[in-house]
């Protein structure tokens, strides 16, 4: 029998080693959080950072077995990791390969809410001013069916869409005329006026419902007046039928947050738990339209914010570890990337952005924009992401637009100051309408951004929770896995 | 029990010396099956001799320990073998070397663990091979191998190739693969291979090419980082073209499994290892973490290699959960339930080859023990301080 070697005798000398990319953020006085190309994180003490970016690495020392399991640092002359990497990045990054699934069609501008936070909707009864026509609908989906997609996502929204369902029903009618491709529809409604005609409609039609729900009924109203005070009555009620003609699945709720909202999180969880649904999505106000011009916006800050998320986020733990399974979607949507190389293209967070290419929307009057957000902008008198007009644009004049191109590319989180060598750039994503808005730069400088604040924010949390909180983290990671 | 699988003829007859060795397969005397010239009736009586001899058998493979004297008008071929394989049976296959009189089994129809030794030659030499690699050359294993293929009942649900590192002759390797395509489409057909052939994309590409409908690679991954796994199965640069060859699998669509096998040097680790398969290769189709068998080199570094399972079943728990998290479908072999977190019990399979496979005196007051892999009888088997029936009350 051959002699055996000792371990010693397969460990590379240091002038074989080379460095692997990587972004790193001071987390403590000696402390580093590290993130590989792909967004595996490890911690690093300062010394192990200067170590290793030394390469002072030896098997057997502790940190070269951390760094080389990270993929922080292999042989020069070795192929495997440098692969691995790619295919990891190649996954994560298909969903590039999806371009413009979800196509958003304004049928009405008209809504009988008057929220003061609403970005766009009017009061107003005049049906031929602020209703999306025929005509404008059947071009509209000539630039949807232009999308290289096989299967696309057909999205009503307003003001408020069931105000024109005569033109909805058309549509759904068209698109399912036309060859080519797989469909699925969902309305956005604050379902005040849904009725067994609509119910029966959606049903035959397989379309999704989704609602506002801000919480508990006086925080509700507040936040969606209505001429009779019952705008939480009748969204309770609607969702309630919803999931009794359409089935559990088939109804989904959004919140927005106001400043009323701020110290209520465990209300507004417990309402949704109420009515049986099985998340929330505790979202961050918009800064866009009508929101601006009501000072709403300036009224909390990013750390306000992320107080209000994680009291919810704990709260949502508890619960829990109580038994009942309920998720956070925005923390399930990015631990599903902290933890796995799944091609997530959530629209308002990937980069390159989803703007345009993650969706269009199809504006009443037939401008096309890049976002839902560009839309209200646009009502506030910024062009800015209105790349066209369904009757002299196609879908590849829309995409190729200086205006998309130019917003896109210039927002890139690959190579953005900051984000570049940010520790969460693999899981963040890029969001040039709003900052736009509010820095009136696509790019827009990070260290001044509530957006970079809240992800930076979350996404620090959920580490935290990941790494102290055993059973806590449990939970997280089958949010991530499901 | 230890089923004998290799063996000598006690006696022989009508083999011609055109050739070494023969590939034989036994068939029961009133077998109506079409007759090849591979086929040996099986006797074991002397009225069974009487009997094949009114059916014309022009080959007969006797299973006794007295010699055998048949009628001066038999010129056919004959073989005896003792007693002790009588598990023998119909649609069994042998090879038989004529010089020698030595055989070995090859196939058993009967048995869910079948697989063809391809070769001894291996450029790996791992710590605890239980098969120690030869270099010699036995290419006329691969032979045999093809002689035998047209002779296994294509019924049979599973087959298993393994070495020696069975890619060391790839291109005769992958033309034995075609003819299990074209002859074994409904078998799931598993090449135990170091996966370091496939690092080279022609290699890779012909594999692709066979076309099996069910065809599995599996390949060991010891540790998440190189010098680990290179000192475990002894070689530099291993890690590296074992990772890049199971990339380029997935990349062409191929099925992959990775095998683990738990000891000294990987048990303490298999929590990184789990979770560092993972996040990084959480495409590949199966993940086997498996109790060592000890025997091959594994006797000769007991002192490096042992430990006791129950030390680290508890990592190995975790490892579990890291990889069913992920969505890879993971098992446990070889390790006997009592000492596995309940957790585990789910992945936890019988995996032991029939023909090595024991149990203690323990298990026979044990609950688990119909679903308990039990322990290997090969080598020097070394037993757990867990072992501990599981009872109801
Ligand atoms: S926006 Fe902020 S958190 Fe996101 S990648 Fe850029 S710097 Fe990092
Ligand atoms: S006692 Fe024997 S049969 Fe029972 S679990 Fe342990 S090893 Fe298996």
């Amino acid at each position: 029998m051959a002699k055996f070697l000792r371990p010693e005798s397969f460990s590379a000398a240091t002038e074989d080693l080379s460095l692997l990319p990587f972004n790193f953020e001071r987390t403590g006085a000696n402390q580093y959080l590290v993130a590989n190309m792909v967004g595996d994180f490890v911690h690093l003490s300062e010394e192990e950072l200067n170590r290793l970016v030394d390469l002072q690495v030896r098997p057997g020392d502790g940190l070269y077995e951390k760094a080389y399991a990270a993929h922080l640092v292999t042989g020069a002359n070795q192929k495997a990791q440098r692969q691995l990497l790619a295919a990891r990045l190649r996954s994560r990054m298909s969903f590039l390969q999806h371009t413009t699934p979800l196509h958003i069609f304004v049928v009405t501008l008209r809504c009988e809410h008057s929220c003061p936070y609403c970005q766009v909707s009017r009061q107003s009864t005049d049906r031929s001013r602020f209703d999306m026509s025929e005509q404008t609908a059947m071009r509209a989906l000539d630039v949807a069916f232009g999308s290289p997609m096989a299967r696309i996502k057909i999205e009503f929204q307003g003001g408020e869409p069931l105000l024109n369902f005569p033109l909805i029903k058309k549509i759904v009618a068209a698109a399912k005329q036309r060859p080519g491709k797989k469909l699925d529809f969902v309305i956005a409604s604050n379902l005040a006026l849904l009725d067994d005609a609509v119910l029966e409609f959606c049903k035959d039609n397989n379309v999704l419902l989704s609602t506002s729900l801000d919480g508990p009924s006086d925080l509700h109203n507040k936040n969606r007046p209505r001429p009779s005070a019952n705008s939480h009555e009748l969204a309770v009620a609607g969702i309630k039928r919803a999931r009794e003609t359409l089935g559990p699945d088939r109804v989904g709720a959004l919140m927005t947050t106001t400043e009323a909202s701020l110290e209520r999180v465990d209300e507004i969880i417990g309402e949704y738990l109420r009515l049986g649904l099985d998340g929330i999505f505790l979202r961050p106000l918009s800064p866009f339209g009508f929101a601006v011009k009501t000072k709403q916006y300036a009224k909390y800050d990013a750390q306000k914010w992320l107080a209000f998320y994680e009291r919810g986020l704990r709260r949502i733990l508890e619960i829990n570890r109580q038994g009942t399974p309920f998720r956070e979607f925005y923390a399930a949507l990015l631990l599903t990337r902290m933890l796995s190389d799944r091609p997530i293209g959530y629209v308002d967070l990937r980069s390159p952005a989803g703007a345009g290419l993650g969706a269009l929307v199809y504006n009443y009057d037939g401008s096309v924009f890049a976002s839902d957000e560009g839309r209200m902008l646009a009502e506030t008198g910024d062009d800015t992401f209105r790349l066209g007009h369904v009757e002299h644009d196609s879908y590849s004049s829309l995409i190729l637009s200086d205006k998309l191109i130019g917003a896109i590319s210039s927002s890139l989180t690959q190579c953005a100051p900051e984000c570049s060598t940010c520790v969460f750039e693999s899981h963040c994503g890029a969001d040039p309408v709003y900052h736009h808005a509010t820095q009136g730069d696509a790019l827009g400088i990070k260290p001044l951004s509530a957006f970079c604040a809240r992800q930076k924010g979350i996404m620090g949390l959920l580490l935290d929770i990941l790494e102290r909180s055993p059973e806590d983290a449990a939970i997280l990671r089958r949010w991530a896995a499901a | 029990m230890t089923l004998p699988l290799y063996g000598t003829a006690s006696q022989s007859a009508g083999f011609f010396s055109d050739k070494p060795r023969s590939v034989l397969r036994l068939r029961s005397v009133d077998s109506a099956a079409e007759r090849l010239a591979a086929d040996f009736a099986i006797v074991r009586t002397p009225d069974d001799i009487r009997r094949a001899i009114e059916a014309d058998w022009p080959s007969v493979l006797v299973i006794s320990d007295s010699s055998i004297d048949l009628p001066g008008t038999f010129n056919g071929r004959l073989a005896v073998v003792p007693p002790k394989y009588d598990y023998l049976a119909d649609g069994d296959v042998i090879g038989f070397d004529h010089a020698s009189r030595k055989f070995r089994t090859l196939f058993r129809r009967n048995s869910a663990h079948n697989s063809f030794l391809v070769t001894e030659r291996c450029n790996n030499y791992c710590l605890m091979c239980s098969q120690p690699p030869k270099n010699v050359d036995d290419r006329w294993l691969l032979g045999e191998i093809k002689e035998s293929l047209p002779l296994i009942d294509p019924a049979i649900r599973a087959l298993t190739f393994t070495g020696g590192e069975t890619l060391s002759d790839w291109e005769d390797f992958i033309a034995v693969l075609k003819e299990c395509r074209d002859r074994l489409p409904a078998t799931a057909v598993q090449v135990l291979t170091n996966g370091r052939a496939f690092a080279d994309s022609r290699i890779v590409d012909a594999w692709k090419d066979i076309g099996h409908p069910n065809l599995m690679a599996g390949i060991p991954v010891y540790a998440s980082i190189d010098y680990v796994h290179d000192h475990v199965v002894q070689a530099r640069g291993a890690f590296d073209e074992t990772i890049l060859g199971i990339l380029k699998l997935k990349d062409r669509g191929q099925r992959v499994e990775i095998r683990v096998v738990l000891h000294a040097l990987t048990a303490p680790i298999i929590e990184d290892t789990g979770r560092w398969i993972a996040r990084n290769l959480p495409f590949v189709d199966h993940v086997a973490l498996m109790g060592l068998e000890n025997t091959g080199f594994a006797i000769a570094n007991d002192a490096m290699l042992w430990m006791d399972p129950v030390d680290y079943s508890s990592g190995l728990a975790r490892a579990v959960d890291h990889l069913s998290a992920a969505g890879v479908n993971v098992s446990v072999y070889n390790l006997p339930r009592c000492i596995l977190p309940k957790s585990v019990w789910p992945h936890a399979l019988q995996s032991i080859s029939d023909w090595k496979n024991g149990f203690v005196e323990e298990c026979d007051r044990c609950d688990a023990k119909t679903s308990c892999s039990g322990f290997f009888t090969t080598g020097r088997p070394r037993f757990s301080r867990g072992i501990q029936a599981i009872t109801a009350g």
